[in-house]
């Protein structure tokens, strides 16, 4: 209705136009052809009569035109003349509109692409659910840790008791392994509360989402609701897809429902493919039942706000439940709260390693357009004083100053507006492209980019601010022309108004010194990378091969798992080129955390209020041997040391300064839960949650006394490829069990690698975008020399005229440009010391005021800017003299 | 236009007092009100018969004039220009201004060297 009533509006505006153009014509002529008529009746021939009327009414179209005006329908066709004016000079000058254009496009689509990664991931990350604007994430407190998941209860507890919420959602990511035929396959999937899909307002296409009851009942409700994608890839789009059975980690599912196109779930990061309720909580994530345990957290979630309730409202009523719940159950809910957190903060999913990138990238495509903005100010300025005496003619001429600088600023604005399409397109091919940026791994993650109308209201905002910064410089050049002074320069042929050569070069410094801020930063991220990498992360990267295998989603129980991993490890250790092999119960530098525990120390006092836990891994025996963590004093675990003989544990260096002050604790005790264990050796530090982090406690306990662990990772010590030895892996696990998937075999170099893919993403993000604010300065600094090139062919001539040889001009011309380049550089170069305070953060072991990386950049910085203007410099040193003195 | 006596240029501004003028004697088409103002200024002013209209849209924008189309005394479709209330208050002004003008200029001019 209300476009109906849009369209009619601009009918009749148009229609009225057209009437009103018709009315005024008749107007004119009846006054016209009365005159005639007088005329005639004074004795005038019609003919004469006709003619002598019409001369008398003199002009006629500019008449008709000031009625226009009169009319105030002036605005309008004053703009439309200047844009068909616009257009006509700005395609008469093909090389610089591309030239403008093209600039605008990348600093706009920098941007725009940018802003749809930072909608689309952080401020609305999903398109599909009904009122995201609502929806805030859900994370637990506790004294000892940032945050906690949560559990169960405590979760039914709250979503009872908060009134000012809409609805309470659990939404638990986990990997299943999916038969499909004889093939079994990996699907990363949910486990979500029934009210998931309600509560999102996301209707399934297909089928049904869950029901309220489908909450309880120890694996009771095997049903799954399955994406799009999965119904059109794995399904091929079956219609008759509900009620047909899908094994998802070894149990039989009825699929209930399919989700409509465009809903990936709600994780950033990952596209869901398939959920299922809490009450397969147990099938999905292993271990002791959950639901009924208070104390076993697990929850991941999200809250819906009633309408009209803000966040803080929201969070001072949930405080005050999940205090209640604290003194009511304080055996497990003690130093417990829940809070409440936007979106973009969300905790537990891909956002928070994708933040602090982003951060990043929107400052520096700032820089980027702002650089852009720069070279078309520049590229604008070079041509309007090209103009210049198309200008000057025109205000001798009679025409307003207040036309010619709408006229400018009508021509910056078509640019812009062509600029901002390329951006916009630009950010549309680009709104899948942060994924190239992270490694791939088994599944690829899914980072999309949004361009919603706030996207693009925030880019041709941008697009309005650039208009305005670099079409504004001619336009006040243009009111500034003083015409007596200006006709007679020009008619000496002297240019160099001082203060143009003035904004010039200013524009160029600033230029420089953005892309050497942008550079520096590039190459400062670059070292700490390389630190990263290069650093000895504790354990060997290289000959150890590692695969992760999910003997219990496959429907393993412990005793069967350990007999599974025995066996599995003896026929690995038969094959040629492998030295040894050990599972373990967790990877370094992974997704899956390992265990903690609560320890108590013989002879160690903690301090009031410390509850000492430390992290620890079941391995096998052999694991420091197959790995490579240095033992420093004791020995490795062997077969022996099994369910039948004594505890026994390897803590590490840390573990050992801290809990007996740098006595050997080789020999002493240590009680792991309920149980007493002996410490048989010391191991060197290594890096267990991520390159950065600082040394900490951690200790090792046998495989074999401690058969838990969801997924377990077997460890192999092999010269082979992770390819041959994924085939042979294959192999041997097949004739062990042909049912089992089959991971993926990566070195530990690789999983180094992808434990610092954020960094990597960064810096091939930041690298790209500092290589296209170098080639933006350069063409800068190239347009600039070679414009006062151009200008001072008459003083070339002379110099040459007068003795300079071709290398005294080109020396002449490359030192301006050599003197313009370091002083960028130097402005660069104390902004960098400005901005070193918040670059420290994201800088491992490397100083912001690292000289490498400044010298680095300032060599890319001189070469690339001595490159550009090489060619104007090189045709300055050619000028013929009688060509340039005879040509001014 | 007989050209017979001297004519005077219009001042800026003059144009539209005297269109207000006019029309304010009955309702007039353009042409009409080129001719009235010819009669009433016994053809002392020269008018260029197409800035007029200008002039006239002007002061519909402004609300002193309304229009209407009807038939001319010659049988052609004509629109009629009269006053609005704004119209006719604007006229008392003008002309009170203008006179007050008028009279200032002319006893300026008329000033005599014993008088100063």
């Amino acid at each position: 209705m209300r476009l109906a009533a849009r369209l009619r509006s601009v009918a009749s505006v148009l229609f009225h136009r057209a009437r009103m153009e018709g009315d005024m014509d008749d107007e004119l002529r009846a006054h016209i052809q009365s005159r005639a008529d007088d005329l005639e009746r004074s004795g005038l021939p019609r003919a004469e009569a006709q003619r002598r009327a019409r001369m008398e009414f003199g002009g006629y179209q500019k008449f008709k035109e000031e009625c226009h005006e009169a009319l105030g329908a002036h605005f309008f066709d004053t703009l439309l003349k200047d844009m068909r004016y616009a257009l006509r000079i700005l395609r008469g000058s093909p090389g610089f509109s591309i030239l403008v254009v093209l600039c605008l496009t990348l600093g706009i689509g920098a941007n725009a692409a940018v802003f749809s990664w930072i909608e689309g991931l952080l401020l609305r990350p999903f398109p599909a659910v009904a009122h995201q604007e609502r929806m805030v994430a859900i994370t637990g407190t506790a004294p000892s840790e940032p945050r906690t998941d949560m559990s169960w209860p405590d979760f039914v507890d709250l979503q009872r008791n908060c009134k000012l919420l809409d609805a309470l959602i659990t939404d638990k990511i986990m990997g299943a392994s999916l038969s499909i035929g004889g093939r079994a396959d990996r699907a990363t999937g949910s486990i979500v509360s029934a009210n998931y899909f309600d509560a999102l307002g996301v209707r399934p296409i297909l089928g049904r989402g869950f029901e309220p009851d489908e909450n309880t009942g120890r694996n009771a409700h095997p049903v799954a609701v399955i994406s799009y994608q999965m119904w059109q890839n794995t399904f091929k789009g079956d219609p008759q897809i509900i009620g047909k059975m899908q094994r998802f980690n070894k149990v039989e599912h009825t699929i209930i429902g399919v989700a409509p196109k465009g809903f990936y779930g709600t994780f950033v990061g990952w596209a869901i493919q398939f959920w299922v309720p809490v009450s397969m909580e147990q099938t999905f994530e292993g271990g002791p039942y959950a639901l009924d345990d208070r104390g076993a957290r697990w929850i991941e979630g999200f809250a819906m706000l009633k309408p009209g309730v803000t966040r803080q409202q929201a969070q001072a009523e949930i405080s005050s439940v999940a205090a209640t719940l604290a003194s009511t159950y304080p055996e497990v809910d003690r130093g417990h709260g829940v809070i409440l957190l936007p979106l973009w903060l969300t905790p537990f999913n891909k956002a928070g390693e994708l933040r602090p990138t982003l951060s990043i990238m929107l400052a520096v495509v700032i820089f980027v357009l702002l650089i852009a903005c720069a070279n078309v100010g520049n590229l604008l300025l070079v041509r309007f004083f090209a103009r210049r005496h198309e200008m000057m003619v025109r205000l001798a001429l009679g025409a307003a100053r207040g036309r010619l600088v709408r006229q400018l600023l009508t021509e910056g604005l078509i640019l812009a507006a062509f600029g901002a399409v390329g951006g916009l397109l630009v950010a549309h091919w680009c709104r899948y492209a942060l994924v190239f940026f992270f490694p791939r791994t088994g599944t690829v993650p899914y980072l999309p980019g949004e361009i919603d109308w706030r996207v693009l209201a925030l880019s041709i905002g941008v697009c309005v601010l650039a208009t305005v910064l670099f079409g504004l410089v001619p336009a006040i050049e243009a009111s500034r022309i003083d015409l007596a002074a200006a006709l007679k320069s020009e008619m000496g042929g002297l240019v160099t108004g001082q203060h143009r050569s003035w904004l010039r070069t200013s524009l160029v410094l600033v230029q420089v010194s953005l892309s050497f801020v942008l550079l520096v930063g590039a190459a400062l991220l670059l070292q700490s990378l390389q630190k990263m990498r290069n650093q000895s992360p504790g354990f060997s990267t290289k000959g150890v091969l590692i695969a992760s295998i999910d003997l219990f989603g496959s429907g393993y129980d412990a005793p069967r798992a350990l007999n599974f991993q025995k066996q599995l490890v003896a026929r690995v250790e038969m094959l040629p080129g492998v030295q040894s092999a050990a599972f373990a119960g967790f990877v370094p530098l992974g997704l899956i955390p390992p265990t903690s525990a609560p320890i108590v120390v013989d002879g160690y006092v903690p301090p009031l209020n410390e509850e000492p836990v430390v992290d620890y891994s079941q391995v096998g025996p052999g694991y420091f041997a197959t790995t490579g963590v240095t033992l420093v004093s004791g020995r490795d675990f062997t077969p022996a040391d099994n369910d039948t003989a004594a505890l026994v544990a390897v803590v590490n260096e840390p573990m050992a300064a801290r809990f007996w002050h740098g006595k050997n604790p080789i020999g002493q005790r240590l009680q792991v839960g309920d149980h007493w264990v002996r410490v048989v050796g010391v191991a060197k530090v290594s890096k267990y949650y991520s390159v950065s982090e600082a040394p900490r406690p951690f200790f090792y306990m046998p495989l074999l006394q401690n058969p838990t662990g969801r997924v377990s990772v077997l460890n192999v010590r092999t010269s082979l490829s992770p390819q041959a030895m994924a085939l042979l892996l294959a192999r041997e696990m097949t004739a062990l069990d042909s049912g089992l998937a089959h991971n993926a075999v990566i070195s530990m170099q690789e999983q180094l690698d992808r434990s610092t893919s954020a960094q990597k993403a960064a810096v091939g993000l930041l690298g790209v975008l500092g290589g296209l604010a170098l080639v933006l300065a350069t063409v800068g600094l190239y347009s600039v020399v070679a414009y006062s090139v151009s200008q001072s062919r008459r003083e070339f001539g002379l110099r040459m005229a007068l003795g300079a040889d071709s290398a005294n001009l080109l020396w002449h011309v490359m030192s301006r440009a050599f003197v313009l380049t370091i002083g960028g550089v130097v402005a660069g170069g104390i902004a960098c010391f400005a901005l070193a305070r918040f670059a420290a953060g994201l800088l491992y072991q490397v100083s912001p005021h690292d000289p490498v990386a400044f010298g680095s950049a300032l060599a890319i910085m001189i070469f690339a800017s001595m490159a550009g203007c090489f060619f104007p410099a090189w045709r300055a040193s050619h000028t013929d003299p009688m060509v340039a003195l005879r040509y001014e | 236009m007989p050209n017979a006596s001297p004519q005077a240029q219009l001042l800026p501004g003059t144009l539209d007092l005297l269109i207000l003028k006019a029309v304010s004697l009955g309702p007039l088409h353009g042409y009409g009100i080129l001719l009235r103002i010819e009669q009433i200024s016994r053809r002392a002013l020269l008018i260029e018969q197409g800035a007029l209209y200008p002039a006239l849209f002007r002061l519909l924008r402004q609300g002193l004039l309304k229009a209407n189309w009807g038939v001319s005394d010659n049988n052609r479709r004509a629109k009629f220009y009269e006053l609005t209330r704004a119209g006719r208050k604007r006229l008392r002004e003008e002309a009170a201004g203008w006179n007050r003008l008028v009279a200032a200029i002319a006893s300026a001019l008329g000033a005599q060297p014993e008088e100063i």
